[in-house]
């Protein structure tokens, strides 16, 4: 009897170790990472000013690929989630200087209304996004792939219309805060990643919500059979990824005080990436917020090195995809172990 | 008897942690009809993957011809004459009647262009063979299972086979189709081909086989020509041990209000016009062969058939059951057939597999309640003593009987009012099988719940239902009082259906 | 009468009649439509979508689905002409061999990872693309090679045409069909062929049967590899320049095209005819919108809408077949 304990205890011990070995792998892949950067670069990687130009640029990212994470959680992905960006970016910036331009005498007050409205048009435009993006596939059963495909290439399509192909410019001051701003000396948009990300996980890991998520992705005919509310699921979860992606939209747009069509596409690759590297399974059924934000700032330390080493973006693109690849022939020979 | 065809002498095959084969003598003779019968697990299919060359055995040896093989292969198998249907049969729905039978032709003549005029010529020849006529320009997938299945075994007879294996070759047949596939079966028989049936329905075994072996737990435990065995000696001998000589007994009010009252229900074209009332602690059987319409019936019960006709009415109330989160409020609790594909979240944890239709009753305000999820589920895990020590463990670790405890378990947390169970002890060991039954005739009496039990398994039925019903082509035939009843009166009830 | 019904109901009839209920619809409204000249045009639009999805057809058969082709046709391309230009080379035959050969090895790679670690392959061929992309773009060059640059040769080759009633034919069309024949005669009458049929049907009862599924991943993504390597020369040669940034996003359009023409993601369905039904409907789309004096900004919305429109067709189609 005594040794059929310890033996359930070494048990729980390797199971511990293994539910919890992505997330070991990637601090161990992140610190690697760091000490190879700073070793390559140590005057211009290990300053302050470094880390706080990462702090700006990678959030937009991590929202993308939490956004991403959604929709593969159900075994599905969301290819459309630049698309939305860019449209909430386009809309919120045509709704600034075409609909509503500032109006000087309207005084702070006045111009904080006019960007809270502005931000509440693009999290609108990407709820009806992803809203149709849920319709399509939770009630259309149409294959996620060709679903966001489609809807990716109509909304992009939509920004062309909209802009007719060059960038929209002119945001106001405050649209530029979301961005650019600091707030307790740290950078708006970082703020804004640990709130969606502390808000996702805990919707994730402590409500009915994400439970029903993670049954859905593991088996989705046993979801039905054990009663589940499946094509609800998935439909809210395609808004909650539309949404964010806009979210991530305001942020680019604030940062870069532009909106365009083509903006963030190397975007799409990398957020898969992050996903996967973060060890969402897109088959479904796993995936954890805390892997995402490790591995969105796994990559980012990489890119900024490569960039401080003058590799250009498309060697870095090269690396990106080179590095996807890589990560997925790794997780299938843990996964024949 | 003639020289054996094939004949295994001492064959042990072991896998790691287990015996699958324990010195297995077996021999089937040319033009032979041999029925394998076995639960799951017995080592039946471990046979068939070793008479084909899958598997690699451990000890003994194999002789074809009475001439012992070394280094037996699949390919070796093939060459030998032996062909095997697979359950899911292994055709192509894309491809047409006439690539499916010539592809294994063209493939071992090592063919690199295909010509559709012969196609149709080595198609229509397999085809006739077995004496049918198919549409050969037909897409698999357009076909019928049973088409699909005669498509199947025309393709395996084009070599020159000597030997056919069929597994489980009934279950996705009808009455009227089974017959049509005993009368092939005998067709290749009197061509001299042996034809080797692996099933655990014990009626078609004795109708169509000359010979009947039975497996249990690796070992063959019985041997003889099919006259000398009755339902009852292959049952046991599968199970090793007698039916349960204790019936259950419902002692309940036939005159109170039934629990659930189904009244002209109708799915389709595949059920009509059912009626039939489910009182408080009656265990209420279900049987019919496939295609009777009684999984279509839960399924509607179940509120998975939207749009189905008639009334269903829960202690007296009318239900509407058009979705399954309606049947669920209702009270009514439905473990589908399949447990793999319809029952479990396989990698997830015992304890989310055992809340999943209850999430609501760990949900505070917006969040879960991990430690009630737990408390829970560990509680179920005593009460269905399924064998584990903790909830968090994934549940594909667990077996077949403990999974199918894990699913039952999950409904109870639901508060049910009437149990649908859809072959509930399909491939769960024997000890598993007696603790299910217990378990749910204790839910029957303490608890006061209805079950309907579907099954095939007739022993099952007799044992712990107080009343039968027969399904057939999507009606009620029967409605039997168990009581006096035996396995053969049942079987043949069933046959007079066909 | 069943052989009618048979036909009746096959997806490409239905392409076919909407095709044609589009040309009545256009000519009516404008019977400039007609003309040899505006129909010859809209065929030789055809030619290099037409060839890529042929190439998608394959893969999507197979059951996978690929969206690294437009990396490679840009690559086959770009180093293609780059060669031809710095060695002065003035045939056309090399350098289409070439060419395809590139992509055939940039479709094997997709394989080895799609075969070898059983990878989906959405996410191996957008990593592949970025790999192949940032590679060309990164050590070869950005510079567009233009007309001055580019090999005469190549320019002659994309220019010939026959004149047919004094309207000009680009002869690439009949390069085209041709590739089209020879890909149905391919995927219709070679073991191989079919065996990317059966892949996409069940690849373990493929396997079961004695195909050797492994080299049908292979060939399947090989040669949509090699397709695609081919349609890149094809086309700088048909628009005398190259450009190793051109061909972002003809995925889309040809993933489109594909879906119009009845395939299926899930593997195992899809035609020849049926995709080169489908990409002479959606030039047919594009193009009317240009002669209905829509703005051609207008363009990814109405692709976007076919792709889901297409696809949701063909779910509906499926979801009452197996009522």
């Amino acid at each position: 009897m005594r040794g059929k304990d310890t033996m359930d205890k070494r048990l729980d011990l390797s199971r511990f170790i293994s539910r919890d070995n992505n997330i070991l792998q990637l601090l161990v892949i992140t610190a690697l990472i760091f000490a190879l950067m700073s070793w390559l670069e140590p005057n211009k990687f290990l300053r302050y000013y470094n880390f706080e130009s990462i702090s700006f640029i990678f959030p937009e990212l991590g929202i993308v690929a939490i956004a991403m994470m959604l929709a593969m959680l159900t075994g599905g992905i969301d290819l459309s989630v630049i698309g939305i960006a860019n449209l909430a970016g386009i809309l919120a910036g045509v709704f600034f200087t075409r609909i509503y331009p500032g109006d000087p005498s309207a005084g702070m007050a006045g111009e904080i209304a006019r960007v809270a409205a502005g931000v509440m048009l693009a999290l609108g435009v990407g709820l009806i996004a992803g809203t149709l993006n849920g319709l399509l596939i939770a009630k259309g059963r149409i294959t996620p792939i060709l679903a966001t495909l489609g809807t990716g290439q109509m909304f992009t399509g939509l920004c062309m219309v909209l802009t007719g192909g060059p960038a929209i410019v002119g945001f106001p001051a405050y649209w530029g805060l979301i961005g650019n701003g600091k707030l307790f000396g740290i950078a708006v948009p970082l703020l804004l990643f640990l709130a969606v990300a502390v808000l996702i996980a805990v919707m994730l890991t402590k409500t009915p919500f994400g439970l029903n998520l993670f049954l859905i992705g593991t088996n989705p005919r046993a979801a039905v059979f054990a009663g589940l509310k499946t094509e609800r699921m998935v439909l809210w979860s395609y808004m909650l990824s539309g949404t964010l992606a806009a979210l991530a939209g305001i942020v680019l747009s604030g940062r870069t005080n532009a909106a365009k069509s083509d903006y963030g596409n190397s975007y799409l690759l990398q957020a898969v990436l992050i996903c996967v590297l973060g060890g969402t399974n897109p088959a479904g059924g796993r995936g954890t917020v805390l892997g995402i934000a490790i591995a969105v700032i796994a990559l980012m330390l990489l890119a900024s090195g490569f960039q401080m080493m003058r590799f250009s973006n498309h060697l870095i693109d090269f690396i990106w995809g080179g590095f996807l690849l890589l990560v997925m022939v790794l997780n299938a020979f843990r996964n024949r172990e | 008897m003639a020289e054996p065809l094939i004949e295994l002498r001492g064959v042990t095959k072991r896998f790691p942690g287990m015996t699958a084969l324990d010195a297995i003598d077996f021999r089937i003779a040319p033009a032979e009809i041999l029925c394998l019968a076995g639960e799951n697990g017995s080592g039946k299919s471990t046979l068939i993957k070793i008479v084909s060359g899958v598997y690699a055995y451990d000890e003994g040896e194999l002789l074809i011809d009475g001439a012992p093989v070394s280094g037996f292969s699949p390919r070796a198998a093939i060459a030998a004459g032996v062909q095997v249907i697979y359950q899911d049969f292994s055709l192509f729905p894309s491809l047409t009647v006439a690539e499916n039978l010539a592809m294994g032709r063209l493939l071992s003549e090592n063919r690199r262009l295909v010509a559709p005029a012969e196609c149709q010529r080595l198609g229509a020849e397999a085809l006739a063979r077995l004496d049918v006529t198919m549409d050969l320009d037909a897409r698999v997938g357009s076909l019928s299972t049973a088409d699909r299945q005669i498509v199947a075994i025309a393709r395996a007879l084009m070599s020159r086979t000597r030997l056919l294996i069929m597994d489980e070759p009934t279950t996705a047949l009808t009455g009227r189709e089974v017959e049509r596939l005993f009368a092939i079966v005998r067709e290749i028989k009197a061509k001299g081909i042996a034809v080797l049936f692996v099933s655990h329905k014990m009626r078609e075994m004795l109708e169509i086989s000359e010979r009947i072996c039975v497996f249990r737990n690796g070992r063959k435990v019985e041997e003889g020509p099919t006259a000398e065995f009755t339902e009852g000696r292959i049952t046991r001998a599968m199970t090793g041990q007698d039916i349960g000589q204790e019936r259950y007994v419902w002692s309940g009010d036939i005159a109170a209000e039934p629990r659930l009252s189904v009244r002209a229900l109708g799915v389709g074209e595949r059920v009509h016009d059912v009626s039939f009332d489910l009182r408080a602690g009656e265990i209420v059987g279900l049987s019919g062969l496939l295609g009777s319409g009684r999984t279509e019936l839960a399924l509607a019960l179940f509120g998975m058939e939207p749009g189905h006709r008639g009334e269903v009415r829960m202690d007296g109330a009318p239900l509407k059951l058009e979705t399954v989160q309606q049947a669920v409020e209702a009270g009514i609790a439905y473990v589908p057939e399949d447990r793999l594909s319809e029952g479990l979240f396989m990698t997830q944890s015992i304890a989310r597999n055992m809340v999943a239709s209850a999430i609501d009753r760990v949900t505070h305000g917006p969040f879960l309640s991990d430690g009630e999820a737990t408390a829970l589920a560990e509680r179920t895990v005593a009460d269905m003593r399924i064998a584990t020590t903790d909830v968090d463990k994934q549940v594909g670790k667990l077996s077949g009987g403990n999974q199918q405890r894990v699913i039952i378990g999950r409904w109870l947390l639901t508060g049910p009012r009437v149990l649908i169970l859809n072959g509930p002890t399909v491939g769960v060991d024997i000890g598993s099988k007696a603790e299910i039954h217990r378990r749910i005739r204790d839910l029957a009496v303490k608890d006061g719940l209805a079950v309907l039990m579907i099954s095939d398994d007739v022993p099952e039925l007799l044992q712990n239902c107080n009343r039968i019903l027969l399904m057939h082509r999507g009606a009620i035939e029967a409605d039997l009082d168990p009581r006096g009843l035996e396995e053969d009166d049942i079987h043949t009830r069933l046959k007079t259906l066909r | 009468m069943d052989r009618l019904k048979t036909l009746l109901r096959r997806s490409e009839t239905a392409v076919f009649v909407i095709v044609v209920l589009i040309m009545v619809l256009i000519g009516a409204i404008n019977p400039a439509f007609w003309q040899a000249d505006n129909l010859f045009n809209l065929l030789r639009a055809n030619v290099i979508i037409g060839i890529m999805a042929l190439s998608v057809l394959t893969v999507m058969i197979s059951g996978g689905i690929d969206v690294s082709f437009p990396a490679f046709a840009a690559a086959a391309m770009y180093l293609t002409v780059l060669a031809m230009e710095a060695t002065g080379y003035q045939g056309v035959v090399l350098p289409f061999i070439g060419a395809t050969l590139i992509g055939l090895v940039c479709g094997l790679f997709n394989a080895v990872f799609i075969s070898t670690f059983r990878m989906i392959p959405l996410i191996v061929t957008l990593g592949s693309a970025s790999v192949v992309r940032g590679l060309l773009l990164g050590l070869v060059g950005t510079s567009i090679v233009n007309i001055d640059r580019m090999p005469p040769a190549l320019i002659a080759f994309g220019r010939s045409s026959l004149d047919i009633g004094g309207a000009k034919l680009s002869a690439m069309v009949f390069v085209y069909l041709g590739l089209a024949v020879l890909v149905w005669l391919f995927l219709t009458r070679t073991m191989t062929g079919r065996s990317i049929f059966a892949y996409g049907d069940d690849a373990e009862s493929a396997k079961r049967v004695g195909f050797n599924t492994r080299r049908t991943v292979y060939v399947a993504y090989g040669l949509a590899g090699a397709l695609a390597g081919f349609a890149g020369l094809l086309h700088s040669s048909m628009i005398w320049l190259a450009n190793p940034r051109d061909f972002v996003g003809y995925e889309l359009d040809v993933i489109a095209a594909v879906v119009l023409g009845g395939a299926s993601i899930f593997g195992g369905r899809g035609s020849v005819l049926g995709t080169v039904l489908g990409v002479f409907l959606l030039v047919l789309i594009k193009n009317s919108l240009i002669i209905m004096r829509i703005d051609n900004t207008w363009q990814g919305v109405v692709v976007g809408c076919v792709i889901v429109l297409a696809t949701a067709l063909t779910a509906w189609r499926d979801r009452k077949a197996a009522a």
